[in-house]
């Protein structure tokens, strides 16, 4: 049987939800079904550490209220995968056989954990970290193992989010990293010192430029994990191992469709495919990034959440246009909290200059990078405050030169900014005073 | 809905909303208590920026299009579904400052003694106006539809 909706939307996760709120701004009547190969209401990925740290409990891993599909009118398929889509009949199909017909549909279905191919790899006590049913299972064979001992491969966010979480269980952790720095994706070497010194205070060993080779196992019983050989050679005790390398977008299951894909699925600024009403949002996908315009896969939930949002309101017959995504995080570590924007990478264009404050003493490093008199990245470590006002400030794309010198005191605010562009932040149109 | 709206032309940098801001999300209420002996410390919302003779009030200012409401990674940050305001449910918050990311107006703070949120003006909730506004002397700051 053909259970038709006017939209239909793979995937439960933050695109998903701020699609679903975006079409019921304009469209209150229109059926919407939403499918998912997991069967949680709507949770927050980026909770799982805290979950697993101990530091909040199921009943806080939802971002929504539990009537969050009834009150949209969204009927939710939750626990079915979807194998197939089928653009020319206009259905999607899942994983039990039946068929989904829509006259809009969303493609949201986020990334998934690269695992690198090495013989052990299949052995009990490894884990990937991205989801809530892999937490509960890294839960329960710590539990079950009594471990102590763990190894994390992969320096980058879901890396130092899942030692985080270890260490908070009063875990051992070494930290694996092929780059010659943690967070090398986001932060420059002074960042990545600051952050890999406390790590290393608190008894988390890093060691980078080398991985995991190989992983042995105990030959008996489970076959659980015991050790892990690295690229030279030398052999470290793992009771349990994180594979943290990155993820790439999950899209597999579109190969027989047709949509245009590169490294995630190709999408214009209305976050519409190559297929016709069909549109995509999220890690996923390959949106446009904000500095160079160029398409590519920027894996976050701000990008994720404004993305659903934008598909959402062209699938119920808006105009939004997606503006590009400018990576950026936040990151608490060690106590010591971070926010990376923008271009942070200074190495590889000579015409970026950079404003700086740097105490390690102090665990403090602020930094701005400059292009053309327009900010275009930061980096700050240890001092966050207002660290809003320079994102806007690459965002609204503001020439720096009346307040250059100013940028990085301690009084910087929007006092410091041009009249006019102050104005219109303060009491002008567009934002409501 | 009502909003706080900045006259930075009126503003003679008294700073007594920043006070009357902390004394009213203090547990006691009062002032001395609020300033001196309270865990965790209260803050104040509200921020009096000064540079030379100029100086304005400047608080969250509950966007429309609030990109604190979409970064927020644990639903603490929402919207008020009878008022409009933009809060913060701080047993939601998990000090991720996705939100200090985004804030253009950078008037969210963390709150780091005793449990780590962020702190954000919420209007004052269940006040008729907010104190910021009832104690301003040159109505540099007013509550407006
Ligand atoms: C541990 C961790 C920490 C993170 N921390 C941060 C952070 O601090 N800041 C930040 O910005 N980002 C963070 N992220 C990244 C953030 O979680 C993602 O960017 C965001 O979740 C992307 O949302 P999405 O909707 O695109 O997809 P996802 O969250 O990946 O969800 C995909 C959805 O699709 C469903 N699905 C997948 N395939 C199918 C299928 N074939 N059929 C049906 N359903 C399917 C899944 O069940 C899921 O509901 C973190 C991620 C992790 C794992």
């Amino acid at each position: 049987m053909k259970n038709n909706s006017k939209y239909l939307i793979i995937g439960n996760s933050v695109a998903a939800v701020a699609c679903v709120e975006s079409i019921r701004r304009t469209d209150a009547e229109g059926s919407i079904t939403l499918v998912s190969d997991e069967t949680y209401h709507t949770y927050s990925r980026p909770l799982i550490s805290y979950l697993l740290g101990g530091k909040i409990g199921p009943e806080r891993m939802f971002y929504r209220d539990n009537n969050f599909y009834t009150e949209n009118n969204v009927n939710a398929i939750l626990g079915k995968k979807a194998v197939k889509i089928d653009a020319d009949k206009k259905t999607v199909v899942l994983n039990d056989g039946s068929e989904l017909g829509y006259e809009k549909l969303m493609i949201s279905t986020g990334g998934t954990p690269i695992v690198p191919d090495m013989p052990g790899v299949k052995s009990s006590g490894v884990f990937t970290f991205t989801t809530w049913d892999d937490t509960n299972n890294i839960k329960e064979y710590i539990e079950k193992n009594k471990v102590k001992k763990a190894v994390v491969i992969g320096g980058g966010l879901i890396g130092l989010k899942a030692t985080e979480a270890l260490l908070a269980l009063d875990i051992k952790v070494t930290i694996l990293e092929l780059a010659d720095r943690i967070l090398a994706a986001t932060f420059d070497k002074k960042a990545s010192a600051i952050i890999g010194s406390e790590l290393e205070k608190v008894g988390c060993a890093v060691i980078t430029n080398n991985t995991v080779t190989k992983i042995n196992a105990a030959k008996t019983g489970a076959k659980n994990i015991k050790e892990v050989v690295l690229k030279n050679k030398k052999k470290i005790p793992a009771e349990i191992l994180i594979v943290a390398i990155g993820v790439r977008p999950n899209i597999e299951f579109l190969k027989s469709s047709g949509i245009k894909t590169n490294r995630g699925i190709v999408v214009d600024d209305k976050m519409q495919s190559s297929l016709k009403d069909v549109y995509a949002a999220g890690d996923c996908c390959e949106a446009k990034e904000f500095l160079s315009g160029l398409p590519q896969v920027i894996a976050i939930w701000p990008s994720a959440a404004r993305q659903g949002r934008i598909a959402g309101n062209n699938m119920a017959g808006g105009t939004e246009k997606y503006t590009g995504n400018l990576a950026k995080n936040s990151v608490e570590l060690c106590g010591v909290p971070t926010i990376s924007v923008g271009l942070t990478d200074t190495t590889k264009e000579k015409a970026l200059e950079v404003i700086e404050v740097y105490e390690p003493e102090n665990l403090i490093y602020r930094k701005v990078v400059i292009r053309n008199n327009k900010i275009v990245g930061i980096v700050f470590v240890g001092n966050i405050t207002r660290a809003g006002i320079y994102t806007g400030l690459i965002k609204d794309g503001v020439d720096i030169s009346s307040f250059r010198s100013h940028i990085l005191k301690e009084d910087f605010g929007l006092i410091s900014l041009p009249k006019e562009y102050r104005k219109h932040l303060v009491s002008g149109a567009g934002i409501e005073v | 809905m009502k909003k706080i709206v900045i006259r930075e032309e009126y503003c003679i940098g008294c700073r007594l909303c920043e006070i009357h801001c902390l004394v009213q999300h203090s547990k006691s209420k009062e002032i001395i208590k609020a300033y001196k002996g309270e865990y965790p410390k209260p803050m104040s919302r509200v921020r009096v920026e000064q540079l030379h003779h100029l100086s304005f009030a400047m608080q969250c200012r509950h966007c429309e299009d609030a990109p604190c409401l979409e970064a927020c990674l644990s639903g603490a940050m929402h919207r008020d579904k009878k008022t409009g305001a933009v809060l913060c449910d701080e047993d939601k918050c998990v000090g991720c400052w996705m939100c200090i990311m985004v804030c253009p107006f950078g008037v969210i703070e963390r709150n780091t003694e005793g449990k780590k949120i962020a702190s954000k003006c919420d209007l004052c909730t269940g006040q008729e106006k907010p104190v910021c506004v009832k104690n301003c002397p040159n109505e540099a700051i007013v509550y407006e539809e």
